[in-house]
């Protein structure tokens, strides 16, 4: 583990963009990639792979429920399908459909929803999705994942495609903090220690992952040793990393772009009780819509930066025995 | 080898036999919907679909989707009858207990050979759609059949994929409308009326014949029809009776999601002779 250095935001590419990427990287390694998209390729980028590959993407216009059931037929057929949209609708309009043609049966179909959380801004809670980490999770079979940054974002990408069985990827609208050089390992279902720490542990995911980082800078100035860990994976879980954090730091913090009743927190949570129950604080979205805005505008005005993230933290330690 | 009329008749009696005490066994099920699909289904597992059931996985296969899933029944002792190792003909009286391959709705954790799981309507053209564009990009001549309900055309997914499917000229593809006229709170006509269902789907881009669904010779007639039509993806708007080849079940709504009695068994083995 090197020695702590002060983190600062330097912003790379958004996870959406990350995703247009890596998926057509994907599609020249493997013919068998194809994607689907309904009348948002320009915003979820899988434009860059339409351009490229035009004989396998396919335009399924404003209709996420076919789309989401022809991807299914897609993978039962031997293709490696990955249907994207925002994740408002895709998860929303979808769900019936991602339950009952990719869940149940187990199939082999890839879901990528973007400008997922608040942060896309403007466009207003409409477009904002802030529930598709629990509706998800409650998928059974499902593997879902929330990367943080480009580079974790292409990685996983890729290791969606290599999995077989159905996945859920969610990623956002505006440009990402840079959290990972190209050096870093990724893998489903391990999440990644960031920085370590002693005192409490802030589990994250997705753009709350450069926050839990200022927010560890600041406690430390404190005098309190944050260990930050990037929860990229909120299913299947890393029960033995979150175990070890309850275990070695007595005290958590949960953060995360999604509505606190039902997102990547309360799983955390049933992991910590089932194993070494601690004190815990959650840092997300509360039982409201939020409105349009700026991305940072809005982050700050619904609790979800650094600010807010060290305040949960110095309520935990207060709570640790 | 193509199959008679007779032969493929005689095949259906006994599939109608074997739907009565399948769904009289479990006492549930949905008899009159799997009645009215019957020669359908023996038309294409005996006579039209390149499958072989000794090697369900053939990579050119053609597919057959049961959207309307609560017709399990028929499809079962199709499958049965055709002879996959997965679908034991002396097993289909176990229809709906635990334990079964024979689920309630098709489930291909239980029966692989099976295409897709099926049971929520609205599906089934969406999946359809999928295996067609997957047989294209691979040059594979498989076509894919989906079995509607008329009740389910009610569900807006049809639509979308209706529109889809005429976009995307997927002519490996055919929809099969079971138009018996009734769905479970009693007649289409009076629950959400369909009609006209064949202009539909010609507004929609498919070409659409429509059939009696019990007749051997229009079943065939319409499906190759189907497979000579090239640009656009076929739909047979198929009228049938629900309860098809048993007197007391025919055009009864109670018979959508009714088991037949010990008695009713008896009296429609007797009428299926």
């Amino acid at each position: 583990m090197p020695a702590k250095t002060k983190f600062e935001i330097k912003l790379g590419a958004a996870t959406r963009e990350a995703f247009g990427r890596a998926i057509v990287e994907l599609g020249r390694e493997n013919k068998d990639i194809v994607v689907c998209d309904a009348d948002l390729s320009k915003s979820t980028m899988t434009t860059y792979f339409a351009k490229e590959f035009p004989d396998r993407f396919i335009s399924l216009g404003i209709a996420e429920a076919n789309m989401c059931a022809v991807g299914a037929g897609l993978a039962l057929a031997g293709k490696i399908p990955f249907v994207s949209s925002f994740s408002a609708f895709v998860i929303n309009k979808g769900f019936e459909q991602l339950r009952c043609c990719a869940a149940y049966p187990h199939v082999n179909l890839k879901v990528v929803g973007t400008h997922s959380g608040i942060s896309i801004g403007e466009d207003g809670p409409s477009q904002m999705s802030i529930e598709e980490i629990g509706l998800a999770c409650s998928l059974a079979g499902f593997v879902v994942i929330a990367p943080a940054d480009e580079v974790s974002t292409k990685a996983l990408v890729k290791a969606a495609a290599a999995y077989v069985g159905p996945v859920f990827i969610r990623t956002g609208r505006p440009k990402a903090p840079i959290i990972y050089n190209g050096d870093q390992e990724f893998a489903i279902g391990k999440a990644i220690e960031v920085t370590e720490g002693s005192d409490v542990t802030i589990i994250a995911s997705g753009l709350l992952v450069a926050q839990a980082l200022l927010a560890a800078d600041t406690l430390e100035g404190e005098g309190i040793s944050a260990r930050v860990i990037d929860m990229h994976t909120a299913k299947p879980l890393d029960r033995g990393a979150i175990a070890r954090a309850a275990a070695e730091t007595r005290a958590m913090v949960v953060a995360e772009e999604h509505l606190v009743d039902t997102g990547l927190g309360v799983r955390v949570a049933q992991a910590v009780a089932e194993t070494c129950p601690c004190p815990m604080e959650f840092v997300g979205i509360q039982d409201r819509y939020a409105e349009s805005g700026q991305p940072d505008e809005l982050l700050d005005k619904y609790g979800l930066v650094a600010r807010d993230i060290a305040a949960a933290a110095r309520k935990v330690l207060a709570r640790k025995s | 080898m193509p199959k008679s009329i007779e032969e493929l008749q005689a095949i259906a009696r006994k599939i109608r036999r074997e739907i009565v005490q399948m769904t009289g066994a479990a006492k549930s099920g949905h008899p009159g919907g799997s009645l009215s699909a019957v020669e359908i289904l023996v038309e294409l597992y005996f006579n039209r679909m390149h499958i072989d059931p000794k090697n369900p996985s053939l990579a050119d296969r053609d597919r057959f989707i049961l959207s309307k899933g609560h017709a399990a029944p028929v499809l079962y002792a199709v499958m049965a009858e055709a002879g996959y190792a997965e679908t034991p003909a002396d097993k289909l009286n176990t229809l709906r207990k635990l334990g079964s391959v024979y689920q309630g709705h098709p489930d291909m954790r239980y029966i692989h050979a099976l295409e897709a799981s099926t049971g929520s309507l609205g599906e089934g053209l969406s999946l359809a759609l999928g295996m067609g564009l997957a047989a294209r990009m691979d040059g594979r001549q498989s076509r894919t059949y989906a079995m509607l309900g008329d009740g389910e055309s009610q569900e807006g997914q049809i639509w979308e994929a209706a529109m889809a499917g005429a976009f995307h000229k997927l002519d490996n593809v055919v929809a099969i409308v079971d138009y018996n006229g009734i769905q479970l709170d009693g007649f289409v006509k009076d629950i959400m009326d369909i009609a006209p269902l064949a202009d539909k789907w010609r507004a929609f881009g498919w070409h659409t014949i429509e059939i009696d669904g019990h007749d051997f010779h229009a079943i065939q007639a319409a499906l190759s029809e189907a497979e000579a039509t090239k640009g656009k993806p076929t739909c047979l708007v198929a009228h049938t009776i629900k309860g098809k080849g048993v007197s007391f079940m025919e055009n009864n709504p109670k018979f959508h999601g009714t088991a037949p009695s010990a008695e009713e068994v008896k009296l429609a083995l007797q009428e299926l002779q």
